[in-house]
């Protein structure tokens, strides 16, 4: 195991420095140099242009200032934002609970759906609650998210006048920050009025967000049921005289989530991408949001250190993945080492 | 082709579906000046925000309606075709062409060009598709041909390693060792007696990278990063109509309708042609 752990750390490291030289690189290959970029619309007169350039070290040698990036970095100093003034990491870290939050709903609407979607889907094989199961997934999986989010404001916020357009709360509700999820903190204040708008808030995002994770999910679940279903251990099961839920919930389902589990993993990557556009249609106060609003103010460090922080977030839950996937599943780890 | 393959391939009712509505729409795109009613950029000054023709207020001169400016839904529709089958194959053509090279010279060569390359390969894949994308068109400024250039980026990995793992499994064949034992040179091995049997994988995945590729750049123009207005691109159509969603649906839902089905029916032909060529490959 520590084997295996330390040969998934070697393949990250090659991967961290490479993001950290795309993030170093951006803020040097956007037009105009750096301090012009810090100076922004209005300019800079060539004399302080110099001393400035001076100042943050751009006039040494390229490799001499990444690895002054890199020193900074290693003390958690991304550089600051040219909007806020604020360092990048306490930027970054006060909107991250709203993305995760998020992200957090959206993955358990996927999955609540999804997995018994999966299933169903599995055991009916070729009759037509698999085709609609499976056709609503393919179909769900080819949705624009960025328009389906659209689609659901005009239906529930439009019409049915049910959720909000926008935001994460309503205004008129202060909720004490204590872990930073909005759903937390207003229970653990007692607040129920402000825990109801909350929830309202995050239902359009959230399955905005989990659509796209829900059709994979069903559709690997499908596929993985399946191939267990045809196992040698679940027709001894059968034979046994087990109840077919027993034989469906406990044997086949537990061997089946195991690549469902990797699936899981990398659909986080498909969740920050995808947080990017729905936090811009609901005005949602997450990192996503943040990000876009960054590039068209042309906030490059912010974009910068942005950049880098996501890259890690998800190469530190691929290696969790595929920590969790050894334990659960000796064969793979055996075969990796 | 080969007989048992079309026979696999209409067996599926959906890859048969997704092929028609495929061809449909490049006949669509190719005739988009004769098919469509108006120009895309006419502008109606008196028929501004019409809704559709079977509603109430519709006129048959504007079946799916006008848009804020007075311009024909149907007609920018169709002609926005024209710039989604574009954006495909050019992403395609560029990601498919440098993965190939990528992944045919990593499996050929083995050893620490390979490692260069795949860790290469890793990087791209730990930031989000989208987010690397936006980035890389940040640098570059926002437009139609830099929004496809980020995204033929940003595929790169996915043809690169699959060539690669096919090429590693097709060299330890029989027939490669016998063309090699016949005096072929590394060229003829990598690129007439390899790389041919190594296509299948790489047809499926670009059909179903084509449909990722129409999605991405819709939404890169939706963000404003992509192609810029007055183009009939869908994904910038829907953009410019995001102030009007409670007024006037039809101007956000029939861009994306489209864009819906370009990239599902992309998606059931890539499905059919995998299960075809190779049953047992797995959607990634």
């Amino acid at each position: 195991m520590i084997r295996f752990l330390l040969l998934r750390l070697a393949q990250i490291i090659p991967a961290f420095i490479g993001v950290s030289l795309i993030a170093f690189a951006f803020i040097r290959l956007v037009p105009g140099d750096p301090i012009e970029v810090l100076s922004g619309e209005r300019g800079i007169d060539p004399e302080r242009h110099a001393e400035l350039m001076a100042k943050f070290g751009y006039d040494k040698p390229l490799h001499q200032q990444y690895f002054d990036y890199l020193y900074n970095l290693a003390q958690g100093d991304l550089g600051a934002s040219l909007v806020t003034r604020k360092p990048v990491l306490s930027e970054f870290a006060s909107l991250f609970p709203a993305t995760l939050e998020l992200s957090i709903a959206a993955m358990l609407f996927a999955l609540v759906l999804g997995l018994p979607a999966g299933i169903i889907a599995a055991l009916r094989r070729g009759k037509p609650a698999d085709h609609i199961l499976m056709g609503s997934a393919l179909t769900g999986y080819s949705m624009p998210i960025f328009w389906w989010g659209l689609l659901l404001i005009i239906l529930f916020s439009g019409i049915l006048q049910w959720t909000p357009v926008s935001g994460r709360i309503s205004v008129i509700h202060y909720v004490t920050p204590v872990t930073g999820f909005l759903l937390i903190d207003s229970l653990l204040a007692g607040d129920i009025d402000a825990f109801q708008s909350a929830l309202r808030h995050l239902i359009l995002p959230a399955i905005t967000l989990g659509t796209i994770p829900l059709a994979v999910l069903a559709r690997q679940t499908r596929s993985a049921m399946l191939e267990v279903l045809g196992e040698e251990y679940i027709r001894a099961a059968r034979a046994k005289g087990l109840t077919p839920w027993r034989v469906v919930l406990l044997h086949a389902l537990r061997n089946a989530l195991i690549p469902v589990l990797t699936t899981i993993g990398l659909q986080v990557g498909v969740l920050l991408a995808g947080a990017i556009l729905t936090e811009t249609i609901f005005s949602w106060p997450g990192i996503g949001k943040w990000l876009v609003h960054s590039i068209f103010s042309r906030d490059y460090p912010s974009v910068q250190g942005g950049l880098l922080l996501i890259a890690l977030c998800i190469m530190a839950v691929n290696l969790l993945v595929d920590i969790l996937y050894g334990m659960a599943d000796p064969r793979i780890r055996h075969a990796r080492e | 082709m080969d007989p048992a393959f079309w026979k696999h391939f209409r067996r599926s009712r959906g890859a048969f579906i997704g092929m028609i509505v495929v061809a449909a729409l490049a006949l669509i795109a190719v005739l988009a000046d004769v098919v469509a009613p108006y120009a895309p950029d006419t502008q109606f000054r008196d028929a501004l925000l019409l809704p559709p023709a079977w509603l109430e207020g519709g006129s048959w001169n504007f079946v799916l309606g006008t848009d804020p400016v007075g311009r024909d839904i149907l007609s920018r529709l169709i002609y926005g075709a024209r710039f989604s089958l574009f954006i495909g194959l050019i992403v395609i053509a560029l990601s498919l062409c440098g993965g190939v090279l990528l992944g045919l010279v990593a499996g050929f060569f083995r050893g620490s060009l390979e490692i260069v390359i795949l860790r290469l390969m890793d990087i791209i894949l730990a930031v989000p598709s989208l987010l690397l994308a936006l980035v890389i068109v940040a640098i570059l400024g926002p437009d139609l041909f830099n929004a496809m250039l980020a995204i033929a980026v940003v595929y790169l990995p996915h043809y690169a390693r699959l060539t690669r793992a096919s090429v590693i499994a097709q060299s330890k064949r029989d027939y490669v060792t016998a063309s090699r034992i016949s005096g072929a040179r590394n060229l003829r091995l990598m690129f007439i007696t390899i790389l041919p049997n190594c296509l299948s994988p790489l047809i499926v995945q670009a059909t179903l990278g084509f449909s990722s590729a129409v999605l991405d750049a819709a939404a890169l123009g939706f963000l404003g990063m992509g192609a810029q207005p007055p183009t009939p691109e869908w994904g910038t159509m829907l953009a410019d109509a995001r102030e009007f969603i409670l007024r006037a649906w039809w101007v956000v839902t029939f861009p994306g309708l489209a864009i819906l089905i370009t990239v599902l029916s992309f998606n059931l032909m890539g499905d059919g042609l995998r299960d075809a060529l190779d049953p047992k490959m797995k959607r990634a």
